[in-house]
């Protein structure tokens, strides 16, 4: 059936040596079960799961031995019947070369099965439960990304799936899995897709193939006879297997920048992935094993192995015929894409997808970078449109934000700049580079920026009490002021009413008096405007006044009393008591002319109205 | 309508005042280190240069030149320049405190920019009407503002570059203005005015 | 002549008092309250409210360094922020001030609980609220929430509090920049 799938093309791209007829020659073979298997407990996208077994427990094959509790995540099995030997920090699959939590199995050789439920007629059941079943078997993107397939297949509602895309493009020179995966398996392929497109049921399945290969694509039409997936064959190009780019070569759309390919109603699953769905639902089997491509020329017999998940890479390379004088390098991974591993000890995971075994002469250690001779090879060939040498001049610099307004984001970091560039620059380092320090600037400032609301609340707990505790204090203050008030209310009453009970009673009486009295006549004098209030004001006076008279002569009396004790005893404070006297007999008349004064202001002032 | 024309375009392109008649270099060479600031500083001089030139025509026409006082001129065109350039710097500081900040010293040095004084009074040389002044202000701004922009462009990609030791910071930059201006000499001819 | 002159002047002092009136009144219309300068410069600093730049806390340094003052005194937020600092400021960019203390890793405090006594001076020192804990009761740090700026451990009676730095694992790995003789870069044999 020929092709007449419409197809279109996405810019830039590069053509790089396939090299990939070294391992085709044979079929896949099983690598084996080696001594010991060692299973990150991340090998997704997503929260790393915790284990839910012990050190010395006997798990079989297949058997859940760490699951994700909250977050994103799928679970782990175990590849192997055997023994738990160890939970700890091993080595890892990873570009750093860091170490992270890993269950090791020993395993016993038996290669004992658990229990297993397959699903003869998955359409019986709800989507969720099939969902679910994706889940327990712990299936991850094994393109690469390795992002919980279960999760994928549920877009949000709003994003409807309308062309779902299976992707064995597989563009990266030496990676040969997908192909022989769809070769060999054809019909699984098949089976998994039919069930995501159960679940998401798209208007269109198309699964994208490169041309150059003929066996996959034969196998393939075989397996879709009578049913309606297209097949589409592309050009070969570098990176046409990058998602996006194979979207828009099947579809003519583009993704949005800064989004995901369900915005536009495209889903793209790895072929390796679909397989895994297959036999999660029909055989009831976990994610354990991969079809992983060894290659390079220090191997031996080069080839595609079904390798269990944790065989360590030195097993699988002893498999494919490591020959170690002639190794210079090993890449997990494709040339373009991959990482150079610094020990063999480290596991296969889900994502793993190659291993290259190179020689000196094959893969040559980079000459060192020169200078941008700004030919703009690397904007030419970006399948994204970005512009590579700008981003490479910003994040020289340092310029993060200019080179994240560049969409720095938006890179694929597919290698396709740094394989053009005359200068051997390493473009796709340095993109990493920048975006690596952005994401952490993104961080700290989101770090900084709790702290100081933190901090700006702590000041405001602070005033806020601050100012309770004033609060509290006024009114203390007020209360106790009014117990004093109280108090002198009742010495003033007593000393009015003659009684004095001492003289320093009477004296502070007097005084309070003759304070209230100023007062009073102060505002006697601002409230002349009003002058129904001023006959109120003088009268009280006029009280006060006799008062005050009656009060300085009974005081008088008693000091002279007192000035003639102390003349008779001839004791010390006669001075004293003579100034004291003089000082009453003043206060006497002071008293004496203020009353007569307030006397004759009153009468001259009742007389005018009594005139009217 | 031509003759506006071709104002605008003798004092952006073929008589540019930066890098034909080499008025204004000080903050051409001080400012233009990035380009938001560049963009600033060019936004303030049009605003400045188009209402100095204005405001000087007119307290030539009916000022000075009525009561026979034009060897006041000089000083009365620094006096406008000077208030506006006061003004704008409050406009600036009040709009943008960042940009006020950035700028500095070089906001109150529009005072003293010589292309500034040259457009007030060159324009007297060509008799221009009141319209005519406001353009020939303004076309001198904006030629000023491109070539700045320009150049600001240019100084930050210069800055990440490999540059020797010996030509780094001014002297590239000077070298820069310098074969900006022998571009810039190839639009002679392009109008006569 | 004297006419002339008088004339001269005359035009000169009415025009700068006209000018002058209408600078005043500009003045009035575009007064500038605050300085909104402070907030932009406030925003690059770390905000550990450590006190290490001399001042009571990142706002008070933001507004010193609104008013010219140095913007190499902050040794948590190291030479990115004084670089940024440069940026924003147009200002070239100083080495820190090693006046102020020297950059090092991020620290979080922890308090040995074995030893805490409960008097809760250090939830009173600590500027972002991160201690968890009352009187009598044990205290706690929230690891989330710590700056590294050691505050705490001065008030301390039983000096149980210790500075860790964070490890970096393999989550928080990232890239480092290329140097000139790289060993990474992948090439397929053409």
């Amino acid at each position: 059936m020929p092709s007449t799938i419409k197809l279109w093309d996405f810019s830039g791209g590069i053509h790089p040596a396939e090299n990939k007829q070294v391992s085709t020659r044979r079929p896949i073979q099983t690598a084996g079960i080696p001594g010991q298997l060692v299973l990150p407990l991340q090998q997704h996208i997503g929260e790393p799961a915790e284990p839910v077994v012990a050190v010395g427990d006997v798990v079989l094959k297949g058997q859940k031995i760490a699951d994700v509790s909250h977050g994103m995540g799928v679970p782990v099995h175990a590849p192997t019947s055997g023994v738990i030997e160890s939970i700890g920090d091993y080595p890892v699959p990873h570009p750093s070369g860091m170490t992270d939590q890993c269950i090791v199995l020993k395993p016993d050789g038996k290669d004992e099965w658990c229990e297993r439920f397959p699903i003869s007629d998955y359409r019986t059941l709800e989507r969720n439960q099939v969902l679910g079943v994706i889940h327990s078997a712990g299936v991850a993107g094994m393109g690469g990304a390795g992002f919980p397939t279960d999760i994928k297949l549920k877009p949000p509602r709003d994003r409807k799936v309308d062309t779902l895309i299976l992707n064995g493009a597989e563009c990266e020179p030496y990676i040969t899995a997908d192909d022989m995966t769809m070769r060999e398996r054809a019909d699984k392929v098949v089976a998994g897709l039919k069930i995501m497109a159960w679940i998401l049921r798209p208007e269109r399945c198309v699964i994208g193939i490169e041309d150059n290969k003929p066996e996959a694509i034969a196998a393939l039409r075989e397996a879709i006879q009578g049913t309606q997936i297209e097949i589409a064959v592309i050009p070969t190009k570098y990176p046409s297997g990058g998602e996006k780019q194979l979207i828009q070569v099947l579809t003519g759309m583009e993704v949005p920048s800064g989004g995901i390919p369900a915005d536009i109603g495209v889903m793209c699953q790895n072929v390796g992935t679909a397989v895994a769905v297959s036999d999660a639902v029909f055989e009831g089997s976990p994610l354990i094993s991969r079809v992983v491509t060894v290659s390079g020329e220090a191997a031996e017999s080069p080839g595609n192995f079904e390798v269990l998940l944790g065989t360590p890479i030195a097993y699988l390379l002893e498999q494919a015929g490591l020959q170690q004088d002639r190794v210079s390098r090993l890449v997990l991974g494709g040339p373009m894409m991959g990482y150079t591993l610094n020990t063999t000890a480290v596991p296969v995971i889900k994502t793993s997808n190659c291993i290259i075994a190179a020689t000196a002469s094959e893969l040559p250690a980079p000459p060192p970078e020169q200078a941008c001779i700004r030919c703009g090879q690397c904007a030419e060939v970006c399948p994204m449109e970005l512009l590579p040498q700008q981003l490479f001049w910003h994040s020289k610099a340092a310029e993060f934000e200019k080179a994240e307004h560049l969409n720095l984001f938006d890179c694929i970091e597919c290698g396709a700049c740094s394989y053009v560039c005359p200068s051997s620059i390493p473009l796709v380092q340095y993109y990493r580079y920048a975006k690596g320090e952005i994401r952490v600037q993104r961080a700290e400032q989101l770090k900084a920026d709790r702290a100081r609301e933190r901090f700006e609340a702590r000041q405001q707990r602070l005033e806020r009490e601050q100012q309770e505790k004033e609060l509290r204090r006024k009114e203390r203050a007020k209360a106790a002021a009014e117990a004093q008030a109280l108090k002198k209310a009742e010495a003033e009453q007593s000393a009015a009413s003659g009684e004095a009970v001492d003289e320093r009673a009477a004296k502070s009486a007097l005084v309070e008096q003759a304070l209230a009295r100023k007062k009073a006549s102060a505002e006697a004098s601002n409230a002349k405007a009003a002058p129904p209030s001023e006959a109120e004001q003088e009268a009280p006076d006029l009280d006060a006044l006799e008062k005050q008279f009656s009060q300085a002569q009974s005081k008088l009396e008693t000091m002279q009393a007192m000035l003639e004790d102390a003349k008779a005893q001839q004791a010390d404070n006669v001075d004293k008591l003579e100034r004291a006297v003089a000082k009453n007999h003043d206060r006497v008349k002071r008293a004496e002319e203020a009353l007569a004064d307030a006397r004759k202001t009153l009468a001259a002032q009742t007389e005018p109205q009594s005139i009217k | 309508m031509t003759e506006y024309l071709l104002i605008l375009v003798s004092t952006i392109l073929v008589n540019n005042f930066v890098l034909v008649q080499f008025l204004g270099l000080c903050p051409f060479m001080g400012v233009s280190g990035k380009l938001e600031t560049a963009m600033g500083m060019s936004l303030a001089t049009t605003f400045v240069l188009t209402l100095s030139s204005v405001c000087s025509y007119l307290a030539y026409t009916y000022l000075l030149a009525p009561l026979d006082l034009v060897f006041l001129k000089t000083i009365t065109f620094i006096l406008v320049i000077a208030v506006v350039v006061q003004f704008t710097e409050m406009v600036v500081r009040k709009t943008s405190p960042l940009l006020y900040r950035v700028l500095g010293i070089f906001l109150p040095l529009i005072t003293t920019n010589c292309a500034v004084l040259g457009v007030a009074l060159l324009n007297l040389n060509k008799n221009n009407n009141f319209v005519e002044s406001v353009l020939y202000g303004f076309g001198a701004a904006a030629g000023f503002s491109l070539v700045l922009v320009l150049f600001a462009a240019m100084r930050e990609r210069i800055a990440v570059s490999d540059v020797p030791v010996s030509f780094q910071g001014a002297a590239i930059g000077m070298v820069t203005a310098g074969l900006m201006s022998l571009a810039f000499l190839g639009f002679t001819g392009l109008v006569s005015v | 002549m004297w006419t002339g002159i008088l004339i001269a002047v005359l035009v000169l002092l009415g025009l700068a008092l006209a000018f002058g009136a209408l600078l005043g009144f500009a003045s009035e219309r575009f007064r500038v309250e605050g300085n909104p300068l402070v907030e932009q410069i406030d925003a690059m600093l770390p905000q550990t409210q450590c006190g290490q730049c001399g001042f009571p806390g990142c706002r008070p340094y933001a507004e010193s360094i609104a008013e010219g003052g140095a913007i190499n005194k902050c040794p948590p937020g190291g030479e990115s922020t004084i670089k940024a600092l440069a940026d924003l400021l147009d200002v070239d960019p100083q080495p820190l001030d090693a006046e102020h203390g020297v950059e090092q890793a991020r620290r979080v405090a922890v308090i040995r609980e074995d030893e805490c006594i409960g008097c809760t001076k250090c939830i009173q020192a600590c500027p972002v609220d991160a201690i968890l804990g009352a009187a009598k009761h044990m205290h706690t740090v929230i690891e989330s929430e710590c700056t590294g700026c050691d505050l705490c451990v001065e008030p301390c009676p039983v000096d149980c509090i210790d500075m860790i730095t964070i490890e970096p694992d393999i989550r928080g790995w990232t890239w480092s920049q290329p140097r000139i003789i790289t060993t990474d870069k992948q090439e397929a044999n053409s």
